[in-house]
């Protein structure tokens, strides 16, 4: 019984998120995302003469470098907070988690401060990333015999 | 047209994460990790392909493209050397990420101190 009243009481006094408008700002802030990285490629490819696969490689640096520099001038979390996985999920994200790591671990020390934390929220993409990459890779050469 | 699809893409992947974010217990971590598997399983079958043929860039910029590139480049060397090429070609596509983002957070730490 007083769990239960507990539990009303929590559930009463939690904020409330509003789902639908999350996801739209979600929705918005990832499409525009999406649609800077459209352009940047298409401007590398027209103005510095390269393929397009070189020129989404080069989007991508342009997008880190931007995510960390507005993670050191302390913009990025208030967006992140407003846009959540519309900033999360593009590489920004990616660039952020490593940007923040290395701003709040760096006053331990370079190597036990920066070398030790940089990777400690990024590393888990790499490591799922590189191990999945690993075994679907494994199944795809066994099945199919890797031709792409 | 291109920016259309690049919009559309990139802002349902967003949405899904999004929703998985507020209605499980997952962390922001959990749904970055869901989807680059999410994107390496999608190119073991050259689906993801398809995509970023689809919607250019906008394929590119979700998370999702991270596992595509990873097991890309692996499949890439595996044509060539069967087995190990797996270890060889696996960082071959996304070592730019990797090490623009490892350097420019270096460098960068070293001239800012953390806000509030």
């Amino acid at each position: 019984m007083e769990k239960n009243r507990y539990k009303d009481l929590v559930k009463k006094h939690t904020p409330k998120e509003n789902r639908l408008y999350n996801g739209m700002i979600a929705f918005l802030v990832g499409g525009v995302m999406g649609v800077i990285g459209q352009l940047l490629v298409q401007f590398y490819a027209h103005y510095l003469d390269i393929p397009t696969k070189e020129a989404g490689t080069f989007m991508i640096i342009t997008l880190i470098f931007i995510g960390c520099l507005l993670t050191a001038f302390g913009f990025f979390d208030k967006w992140v907070n407003f846009a959540k996985c519309g900033l999360i999920v593009p590489i920004t994200g990616f660039a952020h988690s490593m940007m923040s790591a290395a701003l709040e671990y760096r006053k331990e020390g370079f190597v036990t401060g920066i070398g030790a934390n940089m990777l400690k929220l990024a590393g888990t993409v790499i490591i799922f990333g590189v191990v999945s990459a690993y075994v679907f890779g494994l199944l795809r050469l066994l099945l199919f015999g890797g031709a792409l | 047209m291109i920016y259309v699809n690049a919009f559309l893409f990139a802002g349902f992947v967003c949405l899904l994460g999004q929703i998985i974010l507020d209605n499980t217990k997952l962390t922001p971590g959990h749904v970055t990790t869901i989807f680059v598997v999410v994107g390496a399983f999608l190119d073991t079958f050259s689906i993801y392909d398809k995509f970023v043929q689809w919607a250019g860039g906008g394929a590119l910029v979700p998370i999702t493209s991270f596992g595509h590139l990873l097991i890309h480049g692996a499949l890439e060397k595996a044509g060539d050397f069967g087995f190990m090429g797996l270890a060889m070609g696996m960082f071959d596509l996304t070592s730019t990420g990797i090490i623009s983002a490892i350097v420019i957070s270096f460098f960068l730490c070293l001239f800012f101190k953390p806000k509030d």
